[in-house]
């Protein structure tokens, strides 16, 4: 047997575009069947996927999910920043220039406005858990950011290890609730069009969750909430360790 | 050739993740600023330009489209190797911090994408 699963590794890559495929295809096939295509099948397809990562987790101790177990190591290169980032970025070749024009400064604002609330939250909750030190407090604030604004704050203005971790998981947390979340609140808040598009994509800014929650809600909408969302971890990390961690630091210690 | 049509999407994507790369340098700061952002871009006026001066073929746009058509099995692996089991048991803090931050900005969505919307009623007065 060993010499299967040495044929799954070596060809790892492979072995993930079929796997990916089975899960669509059932995922699919389980909208039209049980939801009636109420749920779309995108939406199923990435919450079995999440579930896979559980799994894999569970199963290995690791941080890559799925990608953790042996034979599926290649979703590590499918799912990874280069493919999801080249795949994003094809998106746009459907996107109307007018469009994102059109909501240019709408964009900018939410790109602002989200960091700040995001940040703010976060913090007042870390305040209100019992952190008390402006170091705890920014990282955590970070954290409700993105899961990448949150670890490279807090190394940047070095806050503790157990901080940075909960940085990162109050990120991966928000990440997931954005993916599972935007189909079902898409109609509420009116994400239909490409400005309220970017409009999210600069106000939740993960690109993972965006990238997915828009995925699961109209693929068309797809590159109008990245185009936001990609600049969201980049201005993230350049406002929490200064601007917002002078302002957190005028209060506490 | 399809693959001119890839070989244009793989250019927007490493120009504009260079762009990223500079500007966070420019801003002292380790990360990549918009890189994705700004390829995307690039691709919008890239695939403007030529196909003006016809020169992306039908054959090229195939290329192009290709990747777009793998986006949602992209997202599907990316999902399958986040730190789900990591994140969930992680402690009230972070599912706290993770949540309500959230919920607030979802629901300061329609606040704002309405103020773009008025921007739209007076026709080119903030614009241009």
């Amino acid at each position: 047997m060993h010499y299967i699963s040495d044929l799954f590794i070596k060809n790892g890559f492979v072995v993930a575009l079929l796997a990916t495929g089975v899960l669509m295809y059932i995922s699919y096939w389980l909208s039209d069947k049980l939801t009636n295509k109420k749920i779309p099948g995108s939406a199923i397809a990435i919450f079995a996927g999440l579930v896979l990562a559980y799994i894999g987790g569970s199963a290995t101790g690791g941080k890559n999910g799925i990608a953790d177990i042996n034979v599926l190591s290649g979703f590590f290169i499918l799912g990874g920043s280069m493919f999801r980032d080249f795949a994003i970025v094809s998106t746009a070749f459907g996107a109307n220039f007018h469009e994102i024009k059109k909501a240019g400064v709408a964009g900018i604002i939410s790109l602002l406005l989200g960091i700040v609330v995001s940040f703010a939250a976060g913090a007042v909750i870390a305040l209100a858990m019992g952190y008390a030190d402006a170091r705890s407090i920014t990282t955590i604030g970070a954290g409700a950011c993105t899961f990448i604004v949150g670890p490279i704050t807090g190394g940047a203005i070095g806050a503790s290890s157990e901080v940075i971790t909960i940085s990162i998981a109050t990120g991966v947390i928000k990440s997931i609730l954005v993916t599972i979340g935007t189909p079902f609140i898409a109609k509420m808040i009116g994400l239909n069009n490409p400005q309220t598009a970017m409009v999210y994509g600069g106000m939740m800014g993960t690109t993972s969750g965006v990238a997915a929650g828009l995925a699961a809600t109209d693929p068309k909408l797809v590159p109008y909430g990245a185009i936001t969302a990609t600049f969201y971890t980049g201005l993230g990390c350049l406002l929490c360790p200064s601007v917002l961690y002078l302002i957190v630091k005028l209060f506490f210690k | 050739m399809l693959v001119y049509g890839v070989a244009v999407l793989a250019g927007c994507f490493i120009a504009g993740q260079m762009i990223g790369e500079v500007l966070g340098r420019l801003l002292h700061i380790d990360a990549n600023v918009g890189g994705v952002g700004f390829a995307m871009l690039l691709l919008i006026l890239v695939n403007q330009w030529m196909h003006k001066r016809k020169l992306f073929t039908a054959d090229m746009d195939k290329g192009v489209l290709f990747w777009s058509n793998m986006y949602i099995p992209v997202i599907v692996a990316m999902s399958a190797i986040q730190n789900v089991k990591a994140a969930v048991s992680s402690g009230m803090i972070a599912i706290l911090a993770g949540i309500i931050p959230a919920v607030i900005c979802f629901m300061l969505i329609p606040v704002i994408a309405r103020m773009s919307k008025h921007n739209d009623v007076i026709p080119k007065s903030v614009n241009e």
